[in-house]
């Protein structure tokens, strides 16, 4: 059960990481999950993504809550806020 | 309908021209065209780089001229937006809407805007004096799309 997961500007920078694969383990089936589970890897990852700072989330490229199923093959991705146009 | 993102400029008279071609129904067209500023929150601005999300842009785009179809008459539209590094003068964006009336266009016109401003995966990283910076949401922007709250595009806010 690998999910891509993706992540885009200041994220990206911070974290050091543009896209990575990750086996979901067992109990980690929602996007709040798998958050949780990359916050607990703790430094950056703790501060970019563990609250104080909005963080948008997407599943196969449409933003979703939190509580939104993430299941093995989907495309995730974490991102600030928008600001194009 | 036409989408593009684009790191290439773009011509607005074409664009304009085609919203209108060959359709003798079109009786208003309404544009907006963002520009890059010199000056953003207090700093000199010397470039700016547009990051994007390659796939999931173009589906939030086409979503957002979908929404805007299913409440107003568009006869036609052009969603551009320019990605990479631009200049202070340079064009963003160009959102041109072709309906029957002014009332339809305008209202379409900046409805795509405002959703364009908060939906769609667009992130600006300016070069200033101070160095380079991330631009910050502004919530005024989400307030400006939640104008809209009574449409079902609205309903899919996260």
């Amino acid at each position: 059960m690998k999910v891509k997961v993706l992540y885009f500007a200041s994220l990206r920078e911070q974290l050091g990481c543009g896209a990575e694969e990750i086996e979901l383990p067992a109990g980690v089936d929602t996007l709040g999950a798998l958050q949780a589970h990359l916050v607990a890897r703790g430094g950056a990852w703790q501060d970019a993504l563990g609250g104080g700072k909005l963080v948008r989330m997407a599943v196969n490229q449409e933003i979703k809550p939190a509580a939104s199923a993430v299941r093995g093959g989907d495309e995730v991705a974490f991102f600030p806020p928008v600001t194009g146009g | 309908m036409k989408i593009a993102v684009q790191a290439g400029d773009f011509d607005t008279g074409a664009e304009i021209a085609a919203l209108r071609r060959g359709n003798p129904r079109v009786g208003a067209i309404a544009t907006f065209i963002g520009t890059v500023r010199d000056v953003n929150d207090g700093a000199g601005v010397s470039t700016m780089t547009l990051e994007h999300y390659p796939g999931m842009t173009e589906k939030a785009l086409a979503q957002i001229v979908e929404d805007a179809r299913a409440r107003w008459e568009v006869l036609d539209c052009t969603v551009i937006h320019r990605i990479g590094t631009l200049e202070p003068t340079d064009q963003i964006v160009f959102v041109g809407v072709a309906s029957g009336h002014r009332g339809e266009a305008f209202a379409a016109c900046q409805f795509i805007m405002d959703f364009l401003k908060t939906r769609a995966p667009f992130w600006k990283k300016e070069d200033t004096p101070q160095g380079a910076r991330w631009v910050e949401a502004r919530a005024s922007d989400d307030s400006a799309a939640a104008r809209w709250a009574d449409d079902g595009a609205a309903e899919r806010k996260p």
